[in-house]
């Protein structure tokens, strides 16, 4: 197939971006979106030009290195597919496409698609954990937790962590990410103990970066791991609580 | 040299309690006095930083990803081994022992794997208590399954991503000790060169990924827990940036680098689809728990997987080891695909893979049950293929996965330069010729959280008072001097072909020669062609763009800078291990039925091998192994 590309290049974050024009040949619907983009990179250093920077790593879906925004889509238009698992088979010949980075306040560009998502590891860093010193832990087995609850927590805590959420939503806002945590902690037994404090904690540290949601739920529908808006509700009743009790203390 | 592994005496079960008792200790109010610094921040890096700092350690933990939870453990799917025999299917710490010396085909330290079968035990305490959702039963207690040609069911998991729940677990305990001030993480800063002072690690020189900005850090101690180097050759399930130049860099500093040449080529990942290939992708090996492997009997034989019936199937590995059947351990399984592809009996549209095949466990399991073990890997699959394994066989073949080999260490952990340690897969300790199914994640979280932070303190203890040599010694400048000639260098050639291109064209040389099978006429040739392509990328390459910018195809050219030298040595290591064993298989020396055959009385040893420049041949060091326990025997899966 041949492809038509429509690439924003940036060389640093402060200096100004455009968008430019490649075509790519002899592109097999078998390549990834990646693999796309290598053999465009390697048509660019042949041509003595920069290839273009984009951030990628396990190509497996789930380091959540990769990720940019593909006919205005976060990841594209797969559902459930991070950009390095989708591939040319979604994509006929003589397909123009545009991609740009993600673009959201919270996550400022580093250079053409590759952005800094700092502000996701401060959220965890704020609250995002269960306090337990190497060594500590009682033998596994002793606490029982239901199937349904644990199956539960593993669908919050399967987000890898892309940022894709924000930069689906129009307000730029970081909940269904914080939510994922929250709620995989939150639900479980052993997560209890620090339930209130890792919810007032978090929503504050992802309020000093992100905007404020609306419920549009566009952050779940780009979502490669598929997490539910279910969490976002979750996360603000925590936050209630967790308000109301630290008003009565 | 005298290779003095540390390994205490005593009964095995003793040694490693006994041994806590016997190292020095460090009083907890001085270990705010001691700096570590860790490199990477996988399950090794990230669970040590975080026990350190937690211990009060002032800890700073470098990583060339955006953040620390990208690290490659996340890719792992399928579990992490502990003898807690909670299913009562006779289990045990002596079990897991067993298994791990014999599945690695008796080239791995008995003290060493006794040990880390002992700590599986905290290790999932720790990980569930940390909240890591591990599959549960109805009753509410956890899950078990067998895993990779286990006899037993000890392995736990977290759907297909065990990897990814166990590294967020150390992740978060790590941004715990950032939060607490006794971790700071530097992010996109790639370790370019150790520096050693008065023969002790005293440092590192790492490059901002970002600015190009060269810096030096010291510290009493420094930890390497930055992975494995299947990308060696250049096609594998590594990450992309996966890559050996920390721990080279450390083996050109002196760290002697051991068993180079055991590498694992993992049987069941997608095959590449033509020359674009990026990378492999692996599909859990839990998927051979219900998988049948067949290929068609006739050569040639290209009707589609549902044409043929089943009397003119081979279920190869069936018929050949009726006691373990699709389960054999990854080594044998790899090579027998192999064997069948070569024979001219692949499948699929390049003829380059086996089939696994789930028809027979949905009909006797239903699809839904089938669904409910693998949909997220069946989905995986149908991304990348465009076929669906619920209808249509899925296609494997074998693909390099892991290391074996790194950097030779001690019982501490600490590599041949006093202060500098190696944990996870960076070293070489545990899995001798063969890493079973489950184990990496067992051995990267034992070193962070139960080994390393209680043999560190034995090495600083003594220390006590002792500043870190400052970064303006001159042994940090000429480091850095010559991390910025290296880069200048790469720039500054200005040839004609990519950084990729090198890597591609290495890989085949590697993969062909020191792949899955390996003879002495192709490790010479490798080892006559590796030198002349290097010799070429350092007068051709292009790397274009400039320091200071964040400039991928830099970084890229420094890796495979290394890489090449690194080949060299995995080639060497190959050529001179005359004997078959576990991963290594010497076409030389295989049973009369085409099995490795060991030769345990000339290569009962670890080669480790010290650096004397390059074009000048290493010199070859060796620690005999000694089996008190697991008495030395043929591997049978038959």
């Amino acid at each position: 197939m041949e492809i038509t590309l429509r690439v924003w290049r940036q060389p640093g974050p402060d200096a100004p971006g455009d968008f430019e024009t490649y075509r790519a040949a002899g592109i097999s619907e078998d390549m990834s979106f990646l693999e796309m983009l290598d053999v465009v990179n390697e048509q660019l250093i042949a041509e003595n030009r920069e290839p273009i920077a984009f951030d990628h790593d396990c190509r497996e879906g789930i380091c959540g290195s990769c990720g940019f925004m593909i006919d205005g889509q976060a990841h594209g238009p797969q559902r459930g597919t991070a950009t390095c698992q989708l591939h040319m088979r979604q994509y006929t010949d003589g397909a123009e496409i545009t991609i740009e980075p993600f673009r959201a306040n919270g996550f400022p560009i580093v250079k053409d698609l590759a952005v800094n998502r700092k502000a996701f590891d401060r959220i965890v860093e704020s609250g995002g954990y269960i306090s337990v010193a190497t060594g500590s832990a009682p033998d596994a087995n002793l606490i029982p937790v239901p199937k349904a609850t644990a199956d539960r927590a593993m669908d919050a805590a399967a987000c890898i962590g892309c940022g894709a959420c924000v930069a689906a939503c129009p307000n730029g806002a970081g909940q269904l990410f914080t939510a994922a945590k929250l709620a995989h902690l939150n639900l479980l037994p052993q997560g209890k103990p620090e339930r209130y404090t890792r919810a007032e904690a978090m929503v504050d540290t992802m309020e000093h970066y992100f905007g404020s949601c609306t419920n549009m739920g566009e952050c779940s529908v780009a979502c490669p791991a598929e997490i539910s808006l279910d969490f976002i509700a979750l996360l603000n009743g925590e936050y209630a609580k967790a308000k109301l009790r630290s008003r009565r203390a | 040299m005298q290779l003095d592994n540390k390994i205490p005496s005593g009964p095995i079960e003793d040694l490693w309690e006994q041994h806590q008792f016997e190292m020095k200790l460090v009083n907890p109010n001085n270990k705010r006095k001691f700096e570590i610094i860790i490199v990477g921040s996988g399950l090794a890096g990230a669970s040590a930083a975080a026990t350190l700092g937690e211990l009060g350690y002032r800890v700073k933990v470098f990583t060339y990803h955006d953040s620390p939870r990208r690290a490659h453990s996340i890719a792992a799917q399928g579990g992490i081994n502990a003898a807690k025999n909670y299913k009562g299917d006779g289990d045990s710490v002596f079990r897991l022992f067993y298994d791990t010396v014999k599945g690695g085909d008796f080239r791995s330290r008995e003290a060493n794997v006794y040990r880390l079968a002992q700590v599986s035990l905290q290790i999932i305490d720790q990980c569930v208590a940390q909240g890591v959702p591990f599959a549960r039963e109805y009753g509410g207690l956890l899950d078990n399954r067998s895993f990779g040609g286990a006899q037993v069911s000890r392995t736990f998991y977290a759907r297909g991503q065990t990897g990814q729940q166990l590294l967020l677990g150390a992740y978060q305990a790590l941004e715990r000790q950032v939060n607490a001030g006794t971790v700071t993480v530097f992010n996109r800063s790639e370790m370019l060169d150790v520096v050693v002072v008065d023969g002790r690690a005293a440092g590192i020189v790492v490059r901002d990924l970002i600015t190009g900005e060269v810096t030096s850090h010291s510290a009493h101690a420094v930890v390497l827990g930055t992975g494995g180097y299947s990308n060696a050759f250049y096609l594998s399930t590594n990450a992309k940036a996966s890559n050996a130049t920390a721990i080279w860099r450390a083996h050109r500093k002196g760290a002697l680098f051991a068993n180079p040449c055991y590498t694992q080529i993992h049987p069941t990942c997608i095959p590449p689809s033509g020359e674009h290939q990026s990378k492999l992708t692996l599909m859990s090996e839990s998927l051979r728990n219900d998988g049948r492997i067949w290929v068609p009997k006739e050569i040639g034989d290209d009707r589609p997987a549902d044409e043929i019936p089943e009397s003119e199937r081979d279920y190869y590995l069936e018929r050949r080891y009726p006691a373990f059947g699709n389960l054999v351990p990854r080594d044998v399984a790899s090579r027998n695909a192999k064997t069948m592809v070569d024979q001219g009996r692949g499948v699929g549209p390049r003829n380059n893979g086996v089939y696994l095949d789930f028809s027979a466990a949905i009909d006797r399991l239903g699809a839904t049950t089938i669904k409910e073990r693998y949909s997220n890997l069946f989905e995986m699959y149908e991304r990348i293929t465009g076929e669906d394994p619920y209808r249509v066989p899925m296609r494997i073949y074998p693909a390099p996965h892991y290391t074996m080999g790194g950097l030779w260490v001690d019982y501490h952990l600490e590599t041949t330069i006093p202060g500098l340690y190696a944990i996870g897969e960076a070293n070489f300790s545990d899995h001798g010729a063969n890493r079973l199914g489950a184990s990496a994640l067992m051995q990267g979280l034992a070193d962070g959280y139960f080994v390393l932070p209680y043999t560190i303190g034995d090495y600083l203890a003594p220390l006590l008072g002792a500043k870190p040599v400052p970064t303006d010694h001159p042994a940090f400048a000429a480091a850095e001097a010559d991390v910025r000639d290296r880069v200048a260098a790469l720039l500054g050639v200005k040839g004609t072909r990519s950084v990729d291109w090198f890597h591609r064209e290495l890989g085949k040389i590697v993969w062909d020669y020191c792949g899955m099978a390996r003879n002495e006429a192709g490790l010479e040739k490798a080892l006559s062609e590796i030198p002349a392509l290097r010799a070429e990328f350092h007068r051709d390459v292009r790397v274009l763009g400039e320091n200071e910018t964040y400039n991928q195809s830099l970084e890229k050219a420094g890796r495979v800078a290394d890489f090449f030298e690194l080949a060299e040595l995995m080639c060497r290591d190959a050529l001179h291990r005359a004997e078959s064993c576990g991963g290594h298989f010497r076409e030389e020396s295989q049973t009369e039925d085409g099995e490795a055959l060991r030769d345990d009385e000339h290569f009962a040893y670890v080669a480790a091998w010290e650096w004397n420049g390059q074009g000048t041949e290493p010199t070859l060091h060796t620690e005999d192994l000694k089996f008190d326990y697991v008495s030395l025997s043929q591997r049978s899966y038959k």
